[in-house]
């Protein structure tokens, strides 16, 4: 029968650690309890993208958002909205019309400046059930492409749509596939790319988990356009419920005959595999990627040839990424002019951003290309929490590089971030206040990449290794202004010599931060000062006598005793024992603790 | 093996289960029954079942249906609002599965309204 209501639990992964999964057992419970079972649907959904208010519940026809929602909860929702329509207002996400009601999910400013074309299903459908992507036109485009279009105008119109690559390089993806078309072999390959590496980069996986048949669909797409009737999906082992996803949506589709032998009738072969890579960075990189997949260790390998020429088990392969993957269906069923109706002059269509950090709204935003990072920052976002300023925002991950507030009004593309000296990356978009110390930052990000480095080219394992040395010499105050000097010129050398893409963007977080916040790398060198307070090996906490009420509550407070003072007397730090930790200036109501 | 014909005929199936996925816009007809404690007592419960079954089994795709509390006047309940787009909301009384029946046929579908099942004329008796 027609179910009357939907409840759909959140079952991406940032809410599943909240918990989600319980909240589902219960809502099933409760039901079953109120003999609602059979005219109420339940069902877990993938992401929503609003992380930060999870874990999420909503519930149609209404289309009540519920936000933070605990286990303890649901009996209230379910004897209070299901049961007798009363919606639970103390969960619904806060911000509300003039009027004083509560606003629609999509009226809401998270959602509104939003366009989701990749991740349209993610949070509407149930990905266990194939079912429920068919009824929103699933494997339709399949469908059309193998009755209605020859390769060639698969390609032409992918190409005409103007789709780069979501990867990070954003090479143009219509002028992959016709190199992996015109290719003569064989065999050919399709690969997808879901080694997603970077840290704060969760879309990949996002969309694995809410829409795990569109990728599907959209490989199927690439190997009628190239001629491949094999697919693989390289994708993380550290993602389990994507993986398990992807493993029941193949299941499904095989089962239904839409991948296989003579997929859905229409004259062509196609399957697909999955390859779990074991979480090295590098095999992101798409030479890395198919030694990988082809059982080797994971180490680039010198391009030409292209893997469109020359790639998996020798044979013409086209890789492209997750996200690439997730807009291929929609350019088929609405039409390239459609697709490039968004976005800027080089840079159509929309791309999907991890939106984390310092910001209100940490979680999974898809906006069209050209959005300004004020709009993504300020509205979408909700802006920087505390009251604190808006320093930076790192996108690209380790090999991006930071956008400072003076440049908060730059229109997201992948020509204007290169201008910048950062880069699209996979879409990591990390915010940074007052508080970060960008030199930090850079080493943060450096580490990262010494740690990642497989080691195959002397420029990337020795280079970037120097080059941390010399960064942590500064956040030590050893550094001198020859040091900076000679880092700069260490990056062009990286950069200009490494093998692969790891190591010849590994340097952009120093340099992009030598540019835009030299300033800062000055003070930790000639003044040998933190000016926000982070590196510990120049700053140290002191207690303001004129302040300190003798309260105890530092006292108390320090994991190293290294405070003492009698009651109602100003207490003293003592700096051979202090490890600089900050918890007495969290414990301290008077400010009498400075740093 | 799953034929074209097939695989089309589970997406519309689906479709329209899914159809209450999305937040109304103006082009839908709004059902709204009153489930409130008194509601529920006086049957609205049945009242919701025939209503649901009979969108699903006219295949009725810009129907929502949604519930509501108490209004102040329990003594007419069940009580069910139907809002066509454009008009003016009206208010059924007494409502039971046969009545939620011929509403959707009459006013639903065919746009008239079916005055004596209405509140105003419940009250003028």
């Amino acid at each position: 029968m027609l179910e009357r209501a939907h409840i759909l639990v959140c079952g991406g992964t940032g809410c599943t650690s909240g918990n989600s999964k319980q909240i589902a057992a219960e809502f099933e419970r409760c039901l079953k309890e109120n003999n609602l079972d059979k005219e109420v649907k339940l069902i877990m959904t993938g992401c929503f993208g609003l992380c930060a208010r999870g874990p999420i519940v909503v519930v149609y026809p209404e289309g009540s958002f519920y936000q933070h929602v605990q286990p303890s909860d649901v009996a209230e929702i379910v004897s209070e909205h299901i049961l007798k329509g009363r919606i639970v207002e103390r969960l619904l996400h806060t911000e509300k019309e003039a009027d004083g009601t509560y606003k629609a999910i999509n009226d809401t400013d998270f959602y509104k400046s939003q366009k989701r074309v990749v991740l349209r299903l993610c949070g509407i459908i149930n990905p266990e059930d194939i079912d429920e992507y068919l009824a929103y036109d699933g494997y339709k485009a399949y469908e059309k492409v193998a009755t209605e279009m020859t390769p060639q105008e698969v390609i032409d119109t992918i190409k005409k749509s103007g789709l780069r690559g979501r990867g990070g390089g954003g090479f143009s993806t219509g002028m992959k596939w016709q190199f992996a078309h015109d290719s003569v072999s064989d065999k050919k390959y399709v690969v997808c790319n879901a080694d997603e590496g970077d840290p704060g980069a969760f879309m990949d996986r996002s969309l694995l988990e809410g829409d795990p048949h569109a990728v599907i669909e959209a490989m199927m797409i690439a190997g009628y356009a190239i001629g491949a009737d094999q697919g693989y999906i390289y994708v993380r082992a550290e993602y389990p419920i994507a993986v398990k996803r992807l493993e029941i949506a193949i299941g499904q589709a095989r089962e239904y005959g839409i991948l296989g032998k003579n997929a859905m009738g229409l004259g062509h072969d196609f399957d697909i595999e999955l390859r779990l890579g074991a979480g090295a960075f590098v095999c992101g990189e798409e030479t890395a990627l198919l030694q990988s997949t082809e059982g080797k260790r994971g180490e680039p390998r010198q391009r030409p040839p292209f893997p469109a020429v020359k790639g998996l088990f020798g044979k013409p392969t086209l890789i492209n990424n997750v996200e690439t993957y997730g807009n291929i269906t929609q350019i088929i069923l609405n039409g390239p002019e459609w697709f490039a109706s968004m976005g800027t002059e080089k840079s159509k269509g929309t791309k999907v951003f991890a939106l984390g950090g310092k910001i209100h709204n940490t979680g999974l935003v898809e906006i069209p290309m050209g959005t300004t990072l004020r709009t993504i920052i300020e509205d979408i976002g909700g802006g920087i929490p505390n009251g604190k300023k808006f320093k930076a925002a790192q996108t690209g991950g380790p090999s991006g590089g930071c956008i400072p507030a003076s440049l908060i009004d730059t229109k997201i593309d992948y020509d204007n971030l290169i201008a910048i000296g950062s880069m699209m990356g996979s879409g990591g978009l990390i915010v940074m206040d007052e508080d970060n110390c960008m030199v930090d930052i850079a080493k943060f990000f450096l580490e990262f990449t010494v740690d990642e480095s497989c080691g195959k080219c002397t420029p990337c394992r020795i280079g970037n290794k120097r080059l941390y040395e010399m960064l942590d010499k500064v956040t030590k105050g050893e550094g001198t202004m020859e040091d900076l000097d000679k880092m700069e010129e260490l990056c062009h050398y990286i950069k200009e010599n490494s093998l692969c893409g790891l190591g010849q963007t590994a340097p952009n977080p120093v340099l992009s931060t030598m540019k835009y916040f030299r300033d800062e790398y000055i003070a930790h060198v000639r003044d040998k000062r933190c000016p926000a307070g982070v590196c510990k090996a120049l700053i140290s906490y002191k207690i303001d006598p004129e302040k300190c009420i003798g309260c105890g509550l530092c006292k108390r407070g320090c994991p190293v005793n290294a405070i003492s003072g009698e009651i109602k007397q100003p207490h003293v730090i003592d700096p051979a024992k202090c490890i600089k930790c900050g918890a007495c200036l969290e414990h301290c109501r008077k400010n009498a603790i400075v740093k | 093996m799953k034929t074209l014909a097939e695989l089309q005929a589970i997406r519309d199936r689906k479709k329209a289960e899914l159809n209450n996925r999305e937040t109304p816009d103006g082009s839908d007809i709004k059902i709204v029954v009153g489930m409130a404690t008194c509601g529920i007592a006086a049957g609205a419960r049945n009242t919701l079942k025939a209503i649901t079954d009979e969108i699903e089994a006219r295949g009725l795709t810009n129907v929502k249906v949604s519930q509501t509390g108490c209004i102040g006047i329990c003594k007419y309940e069940p009580i069910v609002d139907v809002i066509l787009p454009g008009k003016e909301k009206v208010t059924y009384v007494h409502v039971d599965a046969d009545r939620a029946r011929t509403i959707i046929a009459n006013h639903v579908i065919n746009g008239t309204v079916v005055e004596e099942f209405t509140y105003g004329y419940a009250v003028k008796g």
